[in-house]
């Protein structure tokens, strides 16, 4: 039996907001993702200078060395806006959760080998710090940056670094049973010990850069594209095959997390690289650059965290970030 | 077995004591905007977090929320919802909040991104960076809410490009603009706390509420579904300037100025806000004066009594604020009424039942000095000659609004107000003591302004002729003027099979 519903036909008048219709065809229904970053930010008729810089607009091309004609050439390939975003890491946040929990009901952190536990407090612990330098260069992309779909990734893996130096913490924590010495240590070797030193001044250096993109080139696709191979994927396996399995459900979510940015700062390097050979040139010097500084600054770490063969590994795992962006256009 | 961590002392351990401590670069490097707006921060860590939230708590608290508004707006669009409204003329509140509103939550985000990065003391960079990613949810929700609307009515097409371009839109652009260019204290102390803590609720309770009495649902949802992450924001503007206040006693005397100028612009851009309220919903919860005696007078007098201890006072020019509250709408509405030709909205004369609305909610203004005004209009309308103004304004070089507002306070409610400084042998008009008073103290700033009559004469605007003004702001001729008979009310008519017991069809006199 076939039951007719009775419906009005609501002819809509249009399909698309006419800033959508412009990018992708006005009778062309737009996604939500389209419609939440393509052209929302300001671009012109800005009534005061920044009281901070005089010289330039509140939203200003100039504001880096890259050209681009459209700014919006890069979209994601995640497709993230607000809500996508937060409904993705809410999932991931449920598994890490139980994580946690049962870590912390078999005890199988505080039960590990003393040379173990002090091994993630040397290594792991104090990246709480560089998680927090990362997210106030991503902050720092997102107030100057250009464009909402880049700047809206930047303040999506700000809020990432946030959440990953809390997850940190939270390993600290559970390996000292919630009390907060491990977290002194992390904080007192990164200020002092010799081994962290080049890297803090690396992340100092980037953080008074005037250019936003050469801070997205060496934090985001520099800087990450050697620590989180070696620690997250290296170090892990490492301490998994010695026993201690469990640090692997705990820094799941890190080794998820870079898996999905490089699938974005790929496509960024890829888009703006193939706008003009100046933009390629400046990209490829930029990460040429800093990736020389940031692996020399990385050298000692590399040899703590994974034996002797640690900086043979530290340049296996240049050479594949090098590999890498060479296919997306970079001349390296 | 291991101790159990409170909330309060979990949240500490998970986020202080990440603030950086730059030894390889001056900290005045790393931290270039801390300091030279006067502010002395003696120490970030006596900042009392005002709202202890873990990125994994907000994570999950936030999905929960988008999933159940991203369901109402979907269920919405697929029942057509925007049939269940009053009055297609309602519309017309929802195309001044797309095209004013939405672009400043954007501006938001960019804005506390600034702080986030600014601040060097993490209880504060961490509760501007939430209130950042906040912002960036309500300019999308909004947008996405939002689209169902611009597919079957008018003027919500291309809220961006307008809001970047339009005249009357420069409002809310310039105030914003305004706080943006300053620095980081200035802009927190307008937005959290003179905006957020003190006239949200000036902005909020009209819309949202001015929404639920006209059966729009999808904005009701947005709203509501906003509400939770806008007490956060209000509790970081409270935090905030007691923070700064207490941090040093030069502090006070900046912030005050700061209150004094913030209340003032942002109260000027809300003068848009009482005229859709009083005059745009076809069924207004409350008018302006009400609204304004609740959440000013008394929410704010109560706030100001317990500010007092802190040597904070009132904003200046209040008073004003409030001897204007029975003209304010019936003012602002007379321009739109008049320059909707060129808006990206419409405008009518009142109904008979609105004017008698307006009597009894402005007993001492409306039948006095207003609605011989609107009885003269409509008569022009019934003969033909629906009146608009031809020329273009002359607005006010710091709120931006056209030269309306009278000389109220000084009880001529019939005299136009206008003020004249004088900056490097020119001459600037501003509408008010309150104006004119910003414009003294930063004359160099103000002249930077973008004045839109100025440009529109300097051909900057796509040319002489008002249709290449208009084409400029991407308005189609359908968008703005008269509501009777426009697009909007045909549209309206034909779907509810042109019945005549509709609202649309009330008379006006």
């Amino acid at each position: 039996m076939s039951v007719h519903i009775s419906t009005k036909e609501i002819k809509a008048k249009r399909v698309n907001y006419a800033y959508i219709g412009r990018r992708i065809g006005h009778d062309k229904p737009a996604s939500r993702y389209q419609e939440a970053i393509y052209d929302v930010q300001p671009t012109t008729n800005f009534h005061y200078p920044p009281s901070w810089a005089k010289d330039r607009e509140l939203y200003d091309v100039r504001n880096t060395s890259i050209v681009m004609k459209d700014w919006y050439t890069f979209t994601d390939p995640r497709q993230y806006y607000y809500s996508s975003y937060v409904i993705a890491r809410a999932k991931q946040q449920e598994g890490m959760d139980n994580n946690f929990k049962m870590l912390e009901k078999h005890n199988m952190l505080s039960s590990l080998a003393v040379e173990l536990k002090s091994s993630i407090k040397n290594i792991l612990s104090p990246l709480r710090h560089v998680e927090y330098g990362a997210n106030m260069n991503n902050q720092d992309i997102c107030d100057r940056g250009y464009g909402s779909s880049i700047t809206s990734l930047s303040s999506f893996n700000g809020f990432d670094r946030i959440a990953m130096s809390q997850y940190i913490s939270r390993i600290t924590l559970l390996i000292d049973e919630n009390e907060t010495e491990g977290l002194v240590k992390a904080k007192s070797d990164w200020l002092e010990n010799p081994m962290w030193q080049e890297l803090r001044h690396a992340m100092e250096d980037i953080f008074v850069l005037d250019d936003w993109f050469e801070i997205m080139v060496a934090q985001n696709v520099v800087m990450d594209g050697l620590i989180f191979p070696l620690i997250f994927d290296r170090y892990i396996k490492n301490l998994h095959s010695k026993g201690a399995s469990g640090i692997t459900l705990l820094t799941q979510f890190m080794a998820e997390w870079y898996g999905e940015t490089i699938r974005w700062t790929n496509q960024l390097i890829k888009v703006t690289a193939a706008e003009s050979e100046e933009n390629k040139q400046l990209l490829s010097t930029w990460v040429t650059t800093w990736s020389t500084r940031i692996e020399e600054a990385l050298e000692v770490y590399s040899v703590e965290a994974l034996g002797e063969d640690g900086k043979q590994q530290l340049t296996e795992i240049k050479t594949e970030l090098f590999t890498r962006l060479t296919k997306q256009g970079l001349d390296l | 077995m291991a101790k159990k961590l409170n909330m309060r002392k979990r949240y500490e351990v998970l986020t202080r004591g990440l603030g950086w401590e730059p030894t390889y670069q001056p900290k005045e490097k790393v931290f270039p905007q801390e300091t030279y707006e006067g502010i002395k921060i003696v120490d970030w860590d006596k900042w009392e977090d005002p709202f202890r939230l873990t990125t994994d708590a907000y994570w999950k608290y936030q999905a929960e929320k988008d999933k159940k508004l991203y369901a109402v707006i979907d269920s919405f669009a697929q029942n057509n919802g925007h049939l269940n409204i009053t009055d297609a003329s309602y519309i017309n509140a929802l195309k001044i909040f797309i095209q004013g509103v939405s672009p400043l939550e954007y501006g938001a985000h960019r804005g506390y991104a600034n702080l986030a990065r600014q601040f060097s003391g993490e209880g504060a960079q961490l509760a501007c960076q939430m209130q950042s990613i906040d912002e960036l949810r309500h300019s999308q929700t909004q947008i996405h809410t939002l689209s169902h609307y611009n597919k079957h009515f008018t003027g919500l097409h291309d809220p961006f490009h307008m809001h970047d371009r339009v005249w009357y839109l420069s409002v809310p652009k310039s105030y914003f603009d305004d706080a943006r260019a300053s620095g980081p204290f200035e802009f927190i102390t307008s937005i959290s706390f003179a905006f957020e803590y003190i006239l949200t609720n000036l902005l909020f309770v009209p819309f949202m509420s001015g929404a639920a009495h006209n059966g729009d649902m999808a904005t009701v949802t947005f709203g509501f579904s906003a509400q939770s992450d806008e007490s956060r924001h209000m509790t970081l503007g409270l935090e905030i300037i007691k923070f700064i206040v207490e941090q040093h006693e030069d502090n006070l005397e900046i912030v005050q100025g700061w209150i004094d100028k913030h209340f003032w612009r942002a109260y000027r851009v809300l003068g848009l806000v009482s005229a859709m309220q009083d005059y745009m919903l076809p069924d207004s919860p409350m008018s302006w004066k009400e609204a304004w005696d609740i959440y000013f007078v008394d929410n704010c007098g109560a706030l100001f009594n317990d500010l007092g201890r802190y040597g904070l006072r009132m904003p200046k020019f209040h008073e004003q604020a409030t001897v204007e509250a029975e003209h304010l709408s019936h003012q602002v509405y007379t321009v739109l009424y008049q320059f909707s030709n060129a808006a990206g909205f419409q405008t009518t004369v009142p109904t008979k039942e609105k004017m008698d609305w307006l009597s009894e909610k402005y007993p001492n203004t409306f039948d006095k000095y207003y609605r011989p005004r609107w009885e003269m209009y409509a008569q022009m309308e019934k003969e033909g000659k629906r009146y608009f103004n031809a020329g273009l304004p002359q607005i006010c070089q710091v709120c931006q609004v056209p030269m309306c507002f009278t000389e109220i306070s000084k009880g001529k409610p019939m005299d136009l107000s206008y003020r004249v400084s004088e900056f490097n042998s020119d001459k600037y008009h501003t509408c008010s003591d309150g104006c004119k008073e910003i414009f003294d103290h930063e004359p160099e700033k103000y002249t930077h302004a973008w004045i839109p009559p100025h440009q529109i004469f300097q051909g900057n605007c796509g040319g002489a002729e008002i249709s290449d003004v208009l084409k400029y702001y991407n308005f189609n001729p359908e968008d703005g003027g008269e509501y009777h008979g426009s697009a909007d009310e045909q549209m309206w008519k034909s779907a509810h099979g042109n019945n005549d017991n509709n609202s649309d069809a009330k008379e006006s006199v």
